[in-house]
């Protein structure tokens, strides 16, 4: 299902490099800050290359008209959205899991936290991608929907921000980071099973 | 025997009635051809009939029962060709068609693919990105659909736009297989009208006064 040019993955990846090297140019070269700050940083970078990528989910479908031919189809379009969001995931949110060992290093992150980082992104980036295609599937036919579509689904990520920086810092501080975890496992399975749901409906709206 | 008809449709879009009490019956082996001037509503009543958008009023009746909106049983009956072409410029023109049958799940039936390309002289184009096709390329490929579809109604939205003299010819062609193999169609057009083909003038179900005035009654 995933039809989709290279290059908008690779310039997620980038923008994602991009932003996580700016800090320790910004913030000065002092290991001990770096460390603190790491995995809010990362965090934050995913957050927002999730977002760059996001609405062109529907929006390319919508304007050449497949949207219409998804929506009916005999499979239930609930199905379609989460094949979507899948190929969403493996495009960008996947990549972004690959290169965070890379930017790591250049946080100064200890390599305990580091395979708690890798957790918390794995369960995290796909409830992004889940949570992004409602917002995805809303601004279909608005104008400025870039921007648009930042102040709808930004809001709705910050759970995911709490709970996948508070894992990281857990483990940074010695406490076991589980509860964190849990919490978040919790907020993929529920967005996994909302979410589609809910995207589904506001893309026949966007139809009508 | 295939019977597809709509029984008192009224349709709004904004505060503007487009449409009421709108009555069709399409059977087995007919075309009905709606015509009437631009803007006057004959795309959005395919689109109701295709179950895009929902009527305010009336229903849909496939075979004697009445279609739900959004029911994903009816989808397989029909084939909806709109405006847009729904093609990826990405894909060359082969993938492109290949998707929609495997999404269809018609299977990756060779032959019948390459009797599709065929039909309307893309075969040659088939390895070339979508992208470098032209309006009526695209139109082309978009109606090689109907070759691989297995749908019974069809509802063809201006469907020789752009189409030059020679392929509309190789559309009406199809039309007309299709009208004897026992096959529905729905169709709006400027031009192609042949006889026999039921007409359903939509202006004669417009209605001057606008939403508010139908919420005072």
């Amino acid at each position: 299902m995933a039809f989709r040019n290279g290059t908008d993955s690779w310039v997620v990846v980038m923008f994602f490099m991009i932003v996580v090297i700016l800090f320790p140019l910004g913030v000065g070269p002092e290991p001990d800050i770096l460390n603190k700050i790491s995995s809010g940083v990362i965090w934050v970078a995913a957050l927002l290359s999730a977002m760059l990528s996001m609405d062109r989910l529907f929006h390319v479908d919508y304007d050449d008209g497949s949207l219409e031919l998804l929506v009916l189809h005999p499979q239930p379009l609930e199905f379609i959205v989460l094949a979507k969001v899948l190929a969403h995931w493996l495009t960008t949110g996947l990549p972004l899991i690959i290169v965070s060992p890379l930017l790591a290093i250049f946080l100064n992150m200890d390599i305990s936290s580091y395979f708690v980082l890798i957790i918390t992104l794995f369960l995290g980036t796909p409830t992004l991608s889940l949570i992004g295609s409602i917002g995805a599937a809303l601004i279909l036919g608005a104008r400025r929907s870039g921007a648009l579509l930042s102040l709808i689904i930004l809001p709705l990520f910050i759970p995911v921000l709490i709970f996948g920086v508070s894992a990281v810092e857990a483990s940074i501080l010695g406490v076991s980071s589980k509860p964190q975890l849990l919490i978040l496992g919790g907020l993929f399975l529920l967005s996994s099973a909302l979410c589609p749901i809910a995207s589904a409906a506001s893309l026949r709206q966007a139809i009508e | 025997m295939d019977v597809f008809s709509g029984e008192s449709l009224t349709c709004i879009r904004g505060d503007r009635v487009v449409f009421t009490n709108l009555n069709f019956s399409i059977e087995e082996g007919e075309v009905l051809n709606l015509q009437g001037p631009n803007g006057s509503g004959k795309s959005t009543l395919l689109r109701l009939m295709a179950g895009l958008i929902s009527p305010l009023e009336g229903k849909l009746i496939w075979n004697g029962s009445e279609v739900q909106i959004q029911e994903r049983d009816f989808c397989i009956y029909f084939h909806y060709v709109g405006h847009q072409d729904a093609i990826k410029n990405a894909l060359t023109v082969e993938e492109n068609l290949r998707f929609w049958s495997d999404l269809r799940s018609l299977g990756q039936n060779e032959s019948m693919i390459k009797r599709a390309l065929d039909t309307f002289s893309l075969t040659d184009l088939s390895s070339l990105p979508a992208r470098f096709l032209s309006a009526g390329q695209r139109k082309r490929l978009n109606l090689t659909r109907l070759c691989t579809t297995t749908a019974r109604l069809w509802i063809l939205d201006e469907p020789a736009n752009s189409l030059d003299k020679e392929s509309s010819e190789i559309l009406n062609d199809l039309i007309k297989v299709h009208q004897k193999d026992g096959g529905i169609l729905a169709i709006a057009t400027h031009d192609i009208v042949m006889p026999g083909n039921k007409i359903l003038n939509i202006t004669d179900f417009s209605d001057t006064k606008n939403f508010k005035d139908l919420n005072d009654e």
